[in-house]
């Protein structure tokens, strides 16, 4: 598998996935569409990373616009008969102490979890997404892989913090993450659908994680919620709605891919998207575009939204007897190759482990190959979770 | 045997608003630039990776539109993208406003020749226009200059009966958003699309609707109702044509409508928020702080002018620009006279701009400086000659009226005595002249006058130095 699209620098610390822009470096998102696209100005959170003296190693693979499983449908890279996602591997190789990453549908937080590193999806609004490569604003952010939570929230504290360029970056200047929270007292809970998703080795991860916490004094229990399903179907609709109008913009026209190919203004935009686009994101685009037409709206997109406030309500809820969510990342312990045109479907399925802090901007920590799901700005618990149980460990 | 039939208009105006910079981004507006692609930024030419920032400045100048036109100001407004490709829309979609538009239910009152006819405003939104195609032989080129500059559309009900009633409202808007500072109104910053239909007067019923899409000329617009209107009336009457519901454009050089593709008119924008804008919620704070700055309306105004003794003709002048209205009122505030400042302003600083190929924008003084001026003159410290001078050397050089008076001497009392013996000078030093003037030659008396003034270097009060003249010479 091919890890850097473009590498910068022989012993950077930092890796940045190309859904991530880097001053004059290609950034492509892993489509032929952006194909020589090379920004006038790097991301708010390479910026932040830079400022602070960590140098940028390189441009990481990632899978079409970051809406496969793992980066297996890159125009940049093979499809490797090993998926685990290019960031999260060079992390676990010790490449480079850390990779930022999109996490949109939880592509990064499944290679995390393949890869055996720790992947942090933070609070929406946190992480300024000035300079990523858009799909679906209204929950994609910023996140972090790294060896493990101490250096996950070392990360963390530079580049998160307000960002005038960024209309729905939170006022907060800054943030801290602890990996040093008192984790005795604290309650998890383990959500008995997505536990039962899972094949057998996915749940023994599950359970020695939660052996590992009891050990530490947390208490963990199992609940039932059927919030995690209909969550799922309410991000995938909204995910491919705001993914079929932020590409949108890749026409042809202005900078990318063009087809030699047209005589008139419409055969251009149909025959550089039909060149530039791979399957899963025309099926992305026809099933966003199917969601937001008129008869549709009501019943799909305006439902999604709808949905997404009792989701909200629901995992608030819960939130009020239990500091974190305990879960499987994947339904297996790796993937196989297998042909583009069963994308759609098995992004969807996976993405039921994944979809609610995208649906509704709550942060998850995917270490020790499971993931821990937190309220609102509770990145220090999860962390703290997490490193009690990495500290034992070693 | 002909009925008679009523017909039935809305109106939806597409205005360009008067802020610094574009709606989303810090780019300075289309008017600053020269060159095609001038003021174009990765934001407004859709590049992956920047998001819109809204700029403040265009909620305010949307609030006081809505407030002038008697609207209920939303509190809690958002904004939603359209989405269609086309070559001038860089990202394929234009933000705009569907489910919470700023402002809604206003009212405006026109002065028709039938009477006062309230026309009711369905609603205000924000949005950002497109840019612009050049098209050259078989090549088109796209400019951005003009994407992102801020818009608001006012929607208005079905309540306009005639071609006449749409100008004037036009009219109304266009003073209104002139002197309120929210637009320039000029060529291309505000356009319109008419919808119309006819129906038997008396009817229930509305007739089929058409919509002629996109004209910027009040004159383009109304020969387009009038066109339209007698097509509908001709189809219903001599059954010419079938009407059908269809957007239409309007030929300038023919006169005519015509019916535009199909396509374009079955649209389906698939509508939906825009989710990197945060909701922007008017709070009761902002809200007072915006009423406070709205300027008055132009019927008051024109009103308080009226009564101050300035004429219709300035009134007009004065109205039509924010700058200048401002400007008077301001000098009126420090004391002076109305009519009197009015004057200075309108036929002083005016002309000074005229021979300076300026526009009234790039006018150049404060209230305070002409205040100033006018109360020197007043006071008979200077007379109104030099007072002009003072105003060209503050408007062109930026000069302090009062240093530039003492720097120049301007201000120097003249005693009678004084200006007496200069008259006796002038008057034997110019045998010539006076020869001249007293064989008829009225001009020579001009020549004279002028030489006193030099001598004075223009102190002296020009009434009393021709009287003085005069009766020397008789």
């Amino acid at each position: 598998m091919k890890y850097y699209v473009t590498q910068l620098c022989d012993k950077g610390t930092v890796a940045v996935d190309d859904t991530i822009l880097v001053k004059g470096a290609q950034s492509a998102a892993g489509s032929k569409m952006l194909e020589g696209f090379k920004p006038l100005f790097s991301a708010e959170a390479v910026t932040r990373l830079e400022d602070k003296g960590y140098s940028i190693s390189g441009k990481t693979n990632v899978g079409e616009f970051g809406l496969d499983l793992v980066g297996e449908f890159s125009y940049y890279g093979e499809n490797d008969a090993e998926l685990k996602g290019a960031a999260a591997s060079l992390v676990a190789g010790g490449e480079v102490k850390a990779a930022l990453g999109v996490d949109m549908n939880g592509a990064t937080r499944r290679a995390a979890a393949l890869s055996g590193v720790d992947f942090l999806k933070p609070t929406y609004g946190t992480v300024s997404r000035y300079g990523v490569i858009s799909c679906a604003a209204s929950g994609e952010q910023v996140g972090v892989y790294a060896k493990d939570a101490e250096n996950v929230a070392e990360i963390m504290s530079v580049i998160a913090g307000h960002d005038d360029k960024d209309g729905t970056s939170l006022p907060a200047e800054s943030y801290e993450y602890s990996v040093n929270e008192d984790v005795s007292a604290k309650k998890v809970c383990i959500i008995k659908e997505l536990y039962e998703k899972a094949d057998d080795a996915q749940k023994a991860k599950v359970d020695s994680y939660a052996q590992a916490l009891k050990a530490n004094g947390v208490t963990v229990e199992t609940v039932s919620s059927s919030l995690f399903e209909i969550a799922n179907t309410a991000w995938q609709i909204l995910m491919c709605a705001e993914t079929c109008n932020n590409v949108s913009r890749y026409d042809g026209v202005k900078f990318g891919h063009r087809s030699s190919n047209y005589r008139n203004i419409d055969e251009l935009y149909v025959n550089s998207r039909t060149e530039g686009f791979n399957f899963l994101t025309k099926a992305v685009i026809l099933y966003g575009s199917d969601v937001l037409s008129k008869n549709r709206y009501k019943d799909c997109y305006d439902k999604s939204l709808r949905v997404r406030r009792v989701v909200a309500e629901g995992i608030a809820k819960l939130a009020e007897s239990y500091d974190a969510i305990l879960t499987p990342v994947c339904s297996k312990a790796s993937y196989e190759a297998y042909d583009i045109h069963e994308a759609f479907g098995k992004v969807f399925d996976e993405s039921v482990f994944t979809a609610v802090p995208n649906l509704i901007g709550t942060p998850a920590l995917v270490s020790g190959g499971v993931q821990l799901m937190g309220k609102h700005f509770g990145e220090s618990t999860l962390l703290s979770l997490a490193h009690s149980v990495e500290r034992k460990g070693e | 045997m002909i009925m008679n039939y009523e017909l039935v208009i809305g109106l939806e105006t597409h205005v360009e608003l008067s802020t610094e910079s574009k709606i989303f981004c810090s780019c300075g507006g289309h008017s600053a630039a020269n060159e095609p692609n001038d003021c174009v930024c990765p934001a407004c030419s859709g590049m992956p990776g920047m998001l819109p920032v809204m700029n403040k400045r265009v909620v305010e100048l949307a609030v006081t539109a809505g407030l002038m036109l008697n609207c209920e100001i939303s509190r809690y407004t958002t904004f939603d993208k359209k989405n269609y490709y086309y070559p001038d829309l860089p990202c394929a979609y234009q933000i705009t406003q569907l489910n919470h538009p700023i402002c809604t239910n206003g009212c405006v009152t026109l002065k028709t020749s039938n009477g006062a006819r309230d026309i009711r405003i369905k609603q205000i939104h924000m949005e950002e226009d497109a840019g612009k195609l050049v098209h050259s032989g078989n090549a088109s080129f796209v400019d951005f200059n003009r994407t992102s500059v801020p818009l608001i559309e006012i929607v208005t009900q079905p309540d306009f009966r005639s071609a006449e009633e749409v100008v004037t409202y036009l009219n109304k808007l266009k003073n209104m958003f002139r002197s309120g500072g929210i637009s320039e109104c000029e060529e291309g910053a505000m356009r319109c699309d008419v919808n119309i239909s006819v129906s038997p007067e008396g009817s229930e019923e509305f007739g089929v609707r058409t919509e002629i899409k996109n004209m910027s000329s009040f004159e383009a617009i109304e020969k387009a109702i009038r066109y339209e209107s007698q097509r509908h009336i001709d189809a219903l009457e001599y059954e010419t044509e079938e009407l059908v519901q269809e957007t239409r454009r309007f030929d300038d050089a023919s006169g005519k409508t015509f019916a535009m593709r199909n396509k374009e008119t079955e649209a389906d924008y698939r509508y939906f928020p825009d989710a990197n804008l945060m909701p922007i919620i008017i709070d009761d704070e902002w809200l007072e702080q915006i009423k406070a700055s709205k300027p008055e309306a132009v019927d008051e105004k024109a009103e308080q002018y009226r009564e101050a003794g300035i004429s219709d003709k300035e009134i007009d002048m004065l109205i039509s620009n924010h700058k200048i209205s401002k400007l008077l009122d301001d000098t009126v505030a420090l004391g002076c006279n109305a009519k009197d400042a009015a004057a200075w302003i309108l036929t002083d600083c005016m002309g000074i701009l005229r021979k300076a190929k300026k526009t009234v924008n790039e006018l150049e003084v404060t209230a305070e400086n002409l205040a100033a001026i006018i109360k020197m003159v007043d006071g008979g410290k200077i007379n109104r000659n030099a007072g002009k001078k003072v105003l060209i050397a503050v408007i062109e050089d930026g000069a302090d009226p009062v240093e530039y008076c003492k720097a120049n001497g301007l201000d120097k009392q003249v005693d009678s005595s004084a200006v007496d013996g200069i008259v006796d000078k002038v008057i034997s030093e110019n045998a010539q002249a006076v020869e001249d003037y007293k064989n008829g030659k009225v001009k020579a008396l001009q020549a004279l006058f002028g030489a006193c003034m030099r001598e004075l270097k223009g102190a002296g009060d020009p009434t009393v130095i021709k009287e003085l003249l005069e009766n020397k010479l008789k």
